[in-house]
């Protein structure tokens, strides 16, 4: 069916109002969306979906207050100063300011990023198509550590075990915020575990919603859960409660392990996170009884402090040490299409050869315990500052606003500023596509199909968003702004697509599904049932010994330690606070901050202060506070509350907008990483990922 | 009293707030009315552990409903044959008599047609065999709807469950 068809249809698609894409399903009546939910076709989605997903209704035609036509700068960056331009103008003014770079210093001073999931493999195509090897995407200030972490123990990425919590019987959260850091059917099986009686640790200095429903709750202070994963092995390897069979089996370094604990006592912990002793022993035996139907959760976003990596990685450890792999309620491999015997999606990046350039940031060559994959965003800025080891002249952000999501703005901005050209490729205007030179404004997810995706799991499945209703205004797909700058440098050949459908039929060529069928569901899993593998012989770890290397050879060879004492954090003055942030369940990031009805229901971040620093500064609840960073401050209403540790202030992320077409949201709240001040290339050795909890703010009452 | 009933499982319940959204995409409403609201109370220390109340605020529909007493136009009309309290947006004035009337502010202002509006649990949808928007797409399915007595109650299942495991079959138990 064409798009504009009279009559009612029914479109699958995926959800783009965050990161997780769930899947849904469009009504479209007349050309008109309306009605959203999630895909039944897919069982642990059903008909839910989040608040953001339902807004997503009032992003297409509610909110005028977003790039409608591509933009090019006419002022200084960052004045807000633009004229519009036709999409040929733009691109060709895009391409040639590219061409311009190329010519002059080669494609791998190209460098973009984008928000990394399932549609990736376009980003990174196009990259490769024109020659450059800079691709990177957000997680520097999400889940690198983890992923880094993960690689070290298992030689598997983040995502390469999966977490099968609706089984579970005991979960265990370090500030992982499964109830407002939404995933649609994470937060279902989390609550249907919960339901089913499960118990939930949650352990962070702030209790967010997802405390309120835990069944232990600790108040740990901020920065140190390195210290309690370190003394929760000691307990469990001095105790012998570790799966004895599983480890033997699986697990090499365990001795050592076991002599880098020694002093890590439950006793020693409390000094540092202030759990008591005594709660930390009896919570292990809990643990014990219940293993291995039990998970540590070793996080998404942990870009938090130093030694995040080493958080991470001990909660994987303790994982491993109860046995809790490849089992029900515990963690499960995510199984690949190879695992069910067919062949995955094809990469649009197949035929291309592979840019011959080192990546400008290190990764895989100069710094080889980070996965070149993605990269760490934040070395590019380094690059982009000392021209070492090469100058990077153009830089496109897609979807991506590093302005928002990487510390201090200011510092981006003077690194930004030696570019030659500054793209930026979004449905919104984020705080970087109005410091850009040119923006060229993407179709909304229910106005654009996108490439396929295949999502490994238990059953690995090929998910697909389809177009449901025509652009309202002049923005385009991704696919084919891509395709359109390729073909102007030169690299068209591999762009020689048409129509989407086009790009799918190249994807699925081989797989044993075609688009007829997924159009019909929108999900189409490739394997029939859950693949398990063998717990005794099957396990496919990706490390050099096949086994979990409690000491990494992969850390070893960088000159990296498995086990790293734990270094206390640094002592806070008697005035300072460290600035914690989080996310609330109406907002995604920085992205929906102008959302009509998102903005509707909250459009402020007070900051939480607990009563009893509060008090000494004189500050009462509802009060306007200054808080400050060297060089910066904003102010901010407080919101008094037992429920922050006293070392700590909290922000939601995402308010502060300093973007004046986004008339709802300009000005509302604060911004957090302008108050990281200093923290842009502070970042966990170990793991790579920004150390944004180590920033540290200062309260004031406002007008004094 | 309609003869529906729409029970909210407060602990299965995460004050996503999804609901509110789903209501006012459904009826095309601008900002500023809000037909349902769900109320976060908390977080208070209850043993010792944070805990939040979620309260979900949609209209209860009642049998005596003070917004059709005071209703000068009979622009709010109890429906016969299920008892649903609407309102006819033909006969409306937009007077407000039924804003100010509702003890628990459940009637609504829409700027956009200077009208009241409320809840009508999407009768349009349930004549179709569908259940409300709010309780179609809940996030957790904490909402359910249908007719009273005859809402499946999961609060007792899951009482008597916890209630048997901690005093009659004990720490002993398997499988």
């Amino acid at each position: 069916a064409n798009v504009a068809d009279p009559g009612k249809r029914t479109v699958y698609s995926m959800c783009g109002m965050c990161a997780v894409r769930c899947p849904i399903q469009v009504e479209v009546e007349d050309g008109r969306v309306r009605w959203l939910q999630g895909n039944e076709n897919d069982k642990a989605m059903g008909a839910s979906l989040c608040a953001k997903g339902a807004a997503g209704l009032s992003l297409l035609y509610d909110d005028d207050q977003r790039p409608l036509q591509p933009l090019i700068r006419v002022g200084e960056r960052g004045q807000g100063q633009w004229r519009q331009a036709s999409w040929d103008e733009a691109l060709d003014y895009v391409a040639q300011k590219l061409q311009k770079v190329i010519d002059a210093h080669g494609a791998k001073a190209i460098a973009l990023s984008d928000r990394g999931g399932p549609f990736n493999d376009l980003t990174k195509s196009f990259l490769k198509a024109i020659g450059s090897p800079n691709y990177f995407n957000h997680d520097c200030t999400c889940g690198r550590n983890t992923h880094h972490a993960a690689l070290s123990l298992y030689g598997l990425g983040r995502k390469g075990l999966s977490y099968d919590i609706k089984n579970t019987r005991h979960i265990v959260l370090y500030g992982r915020n499964i109830i407002e850091s939404l995933q649609v059917k994470e937060a279902k099986d989390f609550m249907k575990a919960m339901a089913a009686g499960a118990k939930c640790t949650y352990i962070d200095p702030r209790a967010s919603l997802t405390a309120a429903k835990a069944t232990r709750y600790w108040q740990i202070r901020p920065n140190t859960d390195y210290a309690l994963n370190l003394a929760l092995i000691h307990e469990v390897i001095y105790n012998e409660l570790y799966d004895k069979e599983f480890c033997a089996r699986w697990v090499s370094g365990l001795d050592e392990l076991k002599t880098f604990v020694a002093p890590y006592t439950a006793q020693w912990q409390e000094e540092h996170t202030g759990i008591p002793a005594a709660e930390v022993q009896s919570f292990i035996r809990e643990i014990a009884a219940d293993a291995p139907k039990v998970m540590f959760h070793a996080g998404w976003m942990t870009a938090r402090h130093m030694q995040s990596f080493y958080s991470s990685r001990t909660a994987s450890i303790l994982n491993v040490l109860f046995g809790a792999i490849e089992t029900p309620g515990g963690l499960i491999f995510a199984k690949k299409a190879a695992d069910a015997g067919r062949k995955p999606l094809r990469s649009l990046g197949e035929p291309m050869p592979k840019p011959v350039d080192q990546r400008v940031d290190g990764c895989g060559w100069k710094y080889s315990h980070f996965d070149a994959g993605p990269g760490l965003l934040h070395l590019l800025y380094e690059a982009m500052e000392t021209d070492q080891p090469y100058h990077v002249g153009a830089y496109i952000c897609y979807r991506h606003d590093p302005l928002s999501a990487l510390p201090d703005p200011e510092a981006q901005k003077k690194a930004l500023d030696r570019l030659d050209l500054l793209v930026a490729i979004d449905v919104n205007y984020s705080e970087t596509a109005w410091y850009a030179d040119v923006i060229l404004p993407e179709a909304t997810y229910l106005e654009r199909a996108n490439i396929l995706a295949l999502k490994d799991g238990a059953k690995p499945t090929i998910q697909m968003r389809d177009q449901a209703v025509a652009p309202l205004h002049d923005t385009r797909p991704a696919w084919w702004i891509f395709g359109q700058l390729a073909s102007r440098l030169g690299a068209g050949q591999y762009f020689n697509f048409q129509a989407i459908e086009d790009i799918w039929a190249y994807q699925l060529e081989g797989t044993g599904v075609d688009i007829a069928q997924l159009r019909q569901r929108g999900v189409l899993s490739l394997a029939d049932q859950p693949i398990m593998f063998d717990r005794a012989e099957g396990l496919k770890f990706k490390t050099p010994s096949g086994k979990i290397e409690l000491v990494s050879s992969r850390l070893s060879q960088a000159g990296i330690e498995s086990f790293a004492p734990f270094q206390p954090p640094k002592a806070l003055a008697d005035d300072e606070f460290r600035l914690l942030f989080g996310r609330s369940s109406v907002h995604n990031h920085a992205h929906t901050a102008n959302n009509p009805l998102l903005h509707e229901i909250l459009h402020d971040n007070p900051i939480w202060v607990h009563p009893r620093r509060a008090e000494a500064l004189g500050l009462a609840d509802g009060d306007e506070a200054v808080v400050s960073a060297p060089g910066y401050s904003a102010k901010a209403k407080v919101k008094l509350t037992p429920w922050i540790h006293p070392d700590a202030v909290f922000l939601l992320h995402g308010f502060g907008r300093t973007v004046p077409l986004q008339k709802r949201a300009f000005g509302n709240g604060v911004a957090d990483q302008r108050l990281q001040v200093g923290l842009l290339h502070v970042y966990d050795p170990a793991g790579g990922a920004n150390a944004l909890c180590e920033a540290t703010v200062r309260l004031a009452r406002a007008g004094k | 009293m309609s003869k529906y009933y729409l029970l909210q499982d407060s602990d299965m319940c995460i004050g996503c707030q999804a609901c509110e959204v789903h209501c006012k995409t459904n009826k095309g409403l601008p900002v500023g009315p809000a037909l349902c609201k769900n109320i976060a109370v908390g977080p208070l220390a209850v043993g010792g552990l944070p805990r939040v109340r979620f309260v979900f605020m949609p209209c209860f529909h009642c049998t005596e409903a003070s917004c059709l007493a005071v209703c000068p136009t009979g622009a709010v009309i109890k429906r016969p044959s299920d008892g649903i309290v609407y309102i006819d947006q033909a006969r409306c004035i937009g007077c407000k008599s039924c804003i100010a009337a509702c003890p628990w502010g459940a009637c609504q202002w829409n700027p956009q047609t200077n009208k009241a509006v409320k809840c009508d649990y999407c009768m349009d949808r349930l004549d179709a065999g569908l259940k409300p928007a709010c309780v179609t797409k809940c996030l957790t399915g904490c909402l359910e709807f249908g007719e009273a007595n005859q809402v499946d109650d999961k609060r007792r299942q899951r009482f008597a469950q916890a209630l048997a495991e901690s005093t009659y079959f004990g720490e002993k138990a398997t499988g």
